[in-house]
């Protein structure tokens, strides 16, 4: 089934024309990887699926976004939208807080008062995420003493608190070390039964191992978009093979 | 941009040409073998035999190292794993180039009673079917591995009618039977040299289309 389904959807910034005629069905429960040079319009796209465009001035955006067939730039709150589409940035950004209040803050603002079950979503949120076991006996401890793969890790438990249905990562490994990427990855395959996952990534090797699907994307438009095997095997568009191949970008 | 792993795949290139011209003499020699029984032939033979499986292995090596140092992908992992691939099928045809060499030795005088010329030629195919496979990998040219596939029916008429001959032979005269049999695993062996320069035209076609398939 799609989660997202794009339809002819135009951005501009201005005058600047970023995105171009992009039709994309992504489906549930799977990782969908964007790639492509810097600026051509990946992140710009990513962003577009939970609105974070509109903070942006002079964005304009033309044609359909749908989720679960539900138009996002219709009479959706764009509130609800980001509590169902969550998002991590290249950056780790943990609130300069305890642990326990970073993933207890959209919970809460979502109107979830009650200690015991507060407790209780941090402490499934944080088992989903893999990092229960390192961060159980440092709840009350400020997020800003963990290491950067841990505040990256606490990052995606916080955007899982508030039980979204998709989790968008922009370049959200780009910064750490292999270790922690890797955990991050695996997290992403495990988290997969749950939530539909859309990442922007500069690594190749990061989308070949862990994606289901794979787009790509040159000055603004989607070129090509398969089975992550397929297009790192045969690409169909030769600027596809190029790039993959590192013959430009 | 990635000028020295274009490199790399120029020398794996080269390596490649390499061994298949060291396979080509290796089937040259069996001819010579078999149409004038020359006593130099078997320790050529194994000569190239250790050319080939010298070549063989360090193409394996550098392929290791491209994959582990390049990470290919697409057409570049296509055609690494293809020289994988081709290797081992251009290693079998040396192998069986020496046994066809070895078994020349005890057809000896008797050689004008069978079709050696048909073997002779059956060789001859084969070996520009080696050729033909690894310059349709080096550059790229389907239409050359397509044209390997085409020439198999060659052989493998020309070994329908070694055997049809061979066993007129054995009907007139029994005692040559031993011989016979000698003379029709030869050409059994190079309808299998046949058969692997297929399987490496195949291989070609994976590395440029994506499919092992040659329609």
């Amino acid at each position: 089934m799609d989660k997202f389904t794009i339809k002819n959807m135009n951005l501009y910034y201005g005058d600047f024309h970023a995105l171009k005629n992009v039709e994309l069905n992504m489906q549930e429960k799977r990782i969908t990887a964007f790639i492509g040079p810097s600026g051509c319009g990946k992140s710009t796209l990513l962003k577009s699926l939970n609105r974070m465009n509109d903070l942006v001035e002079g964005c304009k955006i033309t044609g359909d976004i749908k989720l679960n067939g539900e138009d996002i730039y219709g009479s959706m709150d764009v509130n609800i939208l980001r509590k169902r589409v969550g998002m991590v940035f290249q950056k780790a950004n943990p609130f300069p807080m305890s642990v326990y209040d970073n993933i207890a803050f959209g919970p809460r603002t979502h109107g979830i008062k009650n200690k015991r079950e507060l407790d209780r979503i941090v402490e499934e949120t944080l088992r989903d995420a893999a990092i229960w076991d390192e961060l159980k006996d440092r709840l009350k401890k400020s997020a800003l003493g963990l290491s950067g793969g841990q505040q990256q890790r606490l990052c995606i438990a916080r955007a899982l608190a508030v039980k979204p249905e998709v989790l968008l990562m922009d370049e959200a490994t780009s910064a750490l070390d292999p270790v922690s990427t890797g955990k991050i990855e695996e997290l992403c395959l495990r988290l997969k039964d749950k939530y539909t996952i859309i990442m922007v990534t500069h690594n190749m090797q990061q989308a070949l191992r862990i994606s289901d699907k794979t787009a790509f994307f040159l000055l603004g438009e989607m070129i090509e978009y398969n089975d992550t095997d397929l297009i790192f095997s045969s690409p169909q568009d030769k600027r596809t093979e190029e790039y993959i191949t590192g013959r430009f970008g | 941009m990635r000028e020295y792993f274009d490199n790399e795949l120029e020398n794996l290139n080269n390596q490649l040409i390499e061994m298949g011209s060291f396979v080509e003499q290796a089937i040259n020699n069996t001819v010579e073998m078999i149409l004038n029984g020359r006593s130099d032939g078997i320790e050529k033979a194994r000569e190239n035999e250790e050319r080939i499986n010298a070549a063989e292995k360090n193409i394996q090596t550098h392929c290791l190292k491209l994959i582990l140092h390049q990470a290919p992908v697409a057409q570049d992992l296509r055609s690494i794993s293809a020289a994988l691939k081709m290797i081992t099928d251009l290693e079998r045809i040396g192998d069986q180039a020496i046994d066809i060499t070895e078994m020349s030795q005890y057809i000896g005088d008797k050689a004008n009673i069978y079709s050696m010329t048909h073997i002779a030629e059956m060789a001859t195919q084969a070996s520009e079917m080696v050729t033909m496979a690894i310059d349709a990998f080096v550059k790229t040219d389907i239409e050359l591995a397509k044209k390997v596939s085409k020439n198999d029916d060659i052989i493998d008429d020309l070994f329908n009618t070694v055997k049809n001959d061979t066993v007129d032979i054995i009907l007139q005269d029994k005692e040559l039977g031993m011989q016979a049999i000698d003379v029709v695993m030869i050409a059994k062996y190079l309808e299998r040299i046949g058969d692997h320069a297929v399987n490496i035209a195949e291989w070609v076609a994976f590395s440029i289309t994506g499919k092992r398939e040659i329609e």
